[in-house]
């Protein structure tokens, strides 16, 4: 039965600023959720704070908006206690890369089958135009009045480095494109990095809707993001050419799979256990 | 009949296999046995000691007085000698013995025996230990047989079996006799320590999803779930740091599986925040803090119980919250089981103290009985959640929600936020609905007050004075009381385990007519004094504190409360 697209509109009052960049990534994570025939009660959409974490919020289905960096270790056990649900982490580049940075890097490693998007406006939105992680060195701020002074990080060539299974980009304003990546994502069978370009209309007047037009390419069918030599140069490139498709791919067993006490069991939500089963322990206790 | 044996040296000596062999035997020798370690933060050199304590009669804490020393090196001499008992042996290897050892004090019995010696005669330096508790069976009279040989089986693999019997009858055979004991009769036991015992009751409980990250001296909780991952089908997962371990435990607990954590107290620090996002989520959490001695880094290996007044108020905010503290090994299997039932009934945060000592002393007990354990998940059906308007923070008369969890109904969808929220989950700032969400999270501890552990009270039944006391200072104390008593003293004691919320039925019966109540803890501050005073205007006017990190001993409760009262 196809399910109705409204489904997954939310009732709730939006605080985002006209014009963000939040709201592409929203609807290109309703339709995608849609086109993938996912009800919403298989779905649970994980965030910490930040502008971007408030999208639990504007969709219909499960959510967890947990603390401030720490997204991804909730969505990593929610997936491991219960493997049937599709886990998808919407945040932003500085509660992901920032605050959340140690979790990140530890995932990457970990490779539960989960998705990470996260929306990278580089800058921070909800505490009023401070630098983000991303933000480029040198660009001036609400905080950084002389410019950013520490080296903006690069979470895609990170995460090539990292030995990532799955790392794509792509930019809030071209729809389609960022609901292949989502879908890419979403059916990835490990931790699935999805960098968001997006404009922060308010806080950054650098890196705008424009800036990121002018510069995003799509990589094209001959690129081989299973090349990870030629994935780490693709990462590397920024300014005035920015690629935005699957940068890199590594096929490994997911987190879930090398559990392999677990292998053809049902989902953790659902063991079967008794007190009693337990007792057997006591043997190698006399 | 009572005899207590240490065994010292330095790291990596050996004494822990030497002294779980020993342990092993008395229990099989139908012994009641109580074990306690003394470790220093170093995997080789130091000092460490294990005393093993057996008697025919049970056993509730180590003691101070020493029948026998089994000296590895010479500082175990030097630290230990004043503690030996007017019959006791000291039992050290002539290498060491050559080395300029003081001349026996007038009632030490210095026994040098030639465990190396005889070990390098058989060609394996390793196997001394196994020549010593050769020495050590033949003083106790205790015969090599079956069940003997069957813990040496038990410790060493096939290749070097044969050569550590050689090696224990070569012991036992230097050796003469010179305790009489009476006969074991305690049956059918079981030997676990207090971290085994937490996690073998968590695992009876319905743990299903564990994350930690390793610290002192919580770590062995972790060690002993992983190594029954396979048989329960669990996940036991280390992680990158404690803040990942509790908000994945949390994560998981929201997908609808009983979650922990377990940390020491720089760990637990690290979890605050997360602390309120499982009160404000209402997501049920057990989270253990096993704790020694702080600040910071502190001592790493010692025992202490200075995080119960910051575990009481941790995180910001105000949330409900349950604190018990563990008191022994069988306290801390049924215990687990309880806090898992109670953190998914009031869809609420437990928090569970241990401490070192508790951790690491091993006794023998009757077989935990599984039937009295139960597993209550509290996950509501189709009729008690309106599952077309669900609503998972309803405002309901007790404050307790129907919890359904996500996948569990199409139409009902799960929403978890950090923010303050509406019955839907959404972020709201309206104060109508932050005090009505407020109340109700508050409100479920009034029906927590009904189920209350009341403390244990040990003494006599119209004491002139009252001891109060929580957790695993309770072993020592029930021996102090004891000694006190059989010395007239009057003395009751009341020991907590349920201490936030604070039960107050006991407390309020024993303190009535006392001339004096004197808290015995091991911190500084007199933390649950404290909290007793905050919370019902109960004094004491008294106190025996004690913070060197090391567990205050029975002999030393009866001379401080002596001194005190005095």
């Amino acid at each position: 039965m196809m399910i109705d697209p409204k489904i997954y509109n939310s009732a709730d009052e939006n605080a985002w600023c006209p014009g963000c960049g939040n709201f592409g990534i929203l609807t290109a994570l309703k339709e995608t959720l849609h086109e993938l025939g996912l009800h919403p009660s298989e779905v649970v959409i994980v965030s910490g704070i930040g502008q971007a974490a408030k999208t639990p919020h504007y969709i219909n289905c499960n959510g967890f908006n947990g603390l401030h960096g720490r997204a991804v270790p909730p969505a990593a056990a929610i997936k491991i206690a219960n493997k049937n649900l599709k886990v998808i982490i919407d945040s932003g580049d500085g509660d992901s890369y920032g605050e959340g940075g140690n979790h990140l890097l530890h995932n990457l490693r970990r490779n539960v089958d989960i998705s990470h998007f996260v929306h990278d406006n580089q800058i921070y939105g909800l505490t009023k135009g401070q630098g983000s992680p991303t933000t480029a060195v040198g660009q001036k701020t609400s905080m950084q009045l002389d410019g950013v002074i520490s080296e903006q990080f690069n979470p895609v060539a990170f995460a090539v480095a990292m030995h990532a299974s799955f790392v794509a980009r792509s930019f809030s304003a071209d729809k389609e494109h960022l609901k292949e990546m989502m879908k890419e994502a979403i059916n990835h069978n490990g931790y699935a990095l999805l960098d968001i370009l997006q404009p922060c209309v308010t806080f950054n007047d650098v890196n705008t809707f424009k800036w990121y037009k002018d510069r995003v390419y799509k990589l094209d069918s001959s690129y081989d993001p299973y090349d990870r030599v030629k994935a780490f140069e693709t990462a590397q490139q920024w300014g005035d050419n920015i690629p935005i498709g699957v940068i890199y791919k590594e096929d490994k067993p997911s987190f879930i799979d090398n559990l392999k006490h677990l292998e053809g069991k049902e989902a953790l939500v659902h063991r079967k256990w008794k007190p009693s089963d337990a007792a057997k322990f006591l043997d190698e206790l006399k | 009949m009572d005899y207590n044996i240490l065994i010292g040296g330095f790291a990596g000596q050996g004494m822990d296999t030497l002294s779980k062999m020993l342990e092993l035997i008395l229990k099989r020798k139908h012994y009641y046995v109580f074990s306690n370690k003394d470790y220093m933060s170093r995997v080789r050199g130091g000092h460490n000691f294990i005393q093993v304590r057996f008697s025919d009669k049970p056993l509730y804490s180590h003691v101070e007085e020493l029948d026998i020393i089994v000296a590895l090196d010479r500082n175990t001499v030097d630290i230990h000698r004043n503690r030996l008992s007017k019959n006791g042996t000291i039992l050290i290897d002539k290498s060491i013995s050559d080395k300029e050892i003081q001349t026996p004090s007038e009632y030490d019995f210095m026994s040098v025996i030639t465990s190396i010696e005889v070990a390098k005669e058989l060609g394996n330096h390793r196997v001394a230990g196994t020549v010593s508790l050769g020495a050590i069976l033949k003083m106790l009279g205790l015969e090599i047989d079956e069940a003997v040989l069957d813990v040496l089986k038990h410790t060493f693999s096939d290749e070097i079996y044969e050569l550590n019997v050689k090696a224990l009858r070569r012991g036992f055979e230097m050796y003469q006799q010179k305790y009489h004991l009476d006969k074991g009769n305690f049956e059918d036991s079981i030997a676990i320590n207090g971290n085994q015992a937490a996690a073998l009751g968590a695992l009876a409980g319905g743990l299903t999803f564990y994350s930690a990250y390793p610290m002192t001296p919580s770590t062995s909780f972790m060690t002993y779930l992983s190594s029954k991952m396979d048989e329960t089908g669990i996940v036991v997962e280390q992680v990158e740091d404690e803040i990942a371990a509790i908000n994945m435990a949390i994560g998981a607990s929201y997908a609808g599986v009983r979650a922990m954590t377990g940390t020491s107290g720089g760990g637990f620090s690290l979890m605050t925040e997360a602390l309120g996002l499982a009160g404000i989520t209402e997501t049920p959490l057990v989270v253990l803090n096993v704790q020694r001695p702080g600040p910071a880094t502190g001592l790493p290996t010692r025992t202490e119980q200075s995080d119960l007044s910051f575990i009481l108020t941790a995180s910001h905010g105000e949330i409900p919250r349950m604190v018990i503290a563990l008191k022994n090994p069988e306290h801390a299997f049924y215990t687990m089981a309880r806090a898992l039932n109670i953190a998914d009934k009031y869809q609420m945060l437990v928090i569970i103290l241990s401490d070192q000592y508790l951790s690491d002393i091993t006794t023998t007990l009757p077989a935990f009985d599984f039937s009295k354990i139960e597993i209550n998940r509290y996950i509501a059906t189709e009729q008690e959640a309106d599952i077309n308007d669900y609503r998972r923070y309803k405002v309901t008369e007790n404050g307790v929600s129907p919890r359904l969890i996500p996948g569990q109904f199409k139409e009902a969808l799960i929403m978890a936020d950090s923010d303050e929220h509406t019955e839907y989950g959404h972020i709201t700032e309206a104060a109508d609905v932050r005090i009505a969400q407020m109340d109700k999270r508050m409100r479920k501890l009034d029906m927590l007050k009904e189920e209350l552990e009341e403390p244990s009270y040990y003494g006599s039944e119209n004491p002139e004075n009252l001891i109060i006391a929580w957790g695993s200072v309770e072993g020592p104390l029930r021996e102090a009381v004891q000694r006190m008593n059989d010395k007239d003293m009057k003395i009751g004691a009341l020991v907590f385990s349920d201490i936030s919320p604070l039960p107050v039925k006991m407390l309020e019966k024993y303190t009535k007519e006392v001339k004096n109540i004197i808290n015995v803890e091991m911190n500084y501050t007199g933390q649950l004094a404290k909290f007793i005073r905050q919370e019902t205007g109960i004094v004491c006017n008294k106190s025996v504190l004690k913070y060197d990190g090391g567990q205050i001993s029975p002999s030393e409760i009866v001379k401080r409360v002596s001194e005190v009262l005095s």
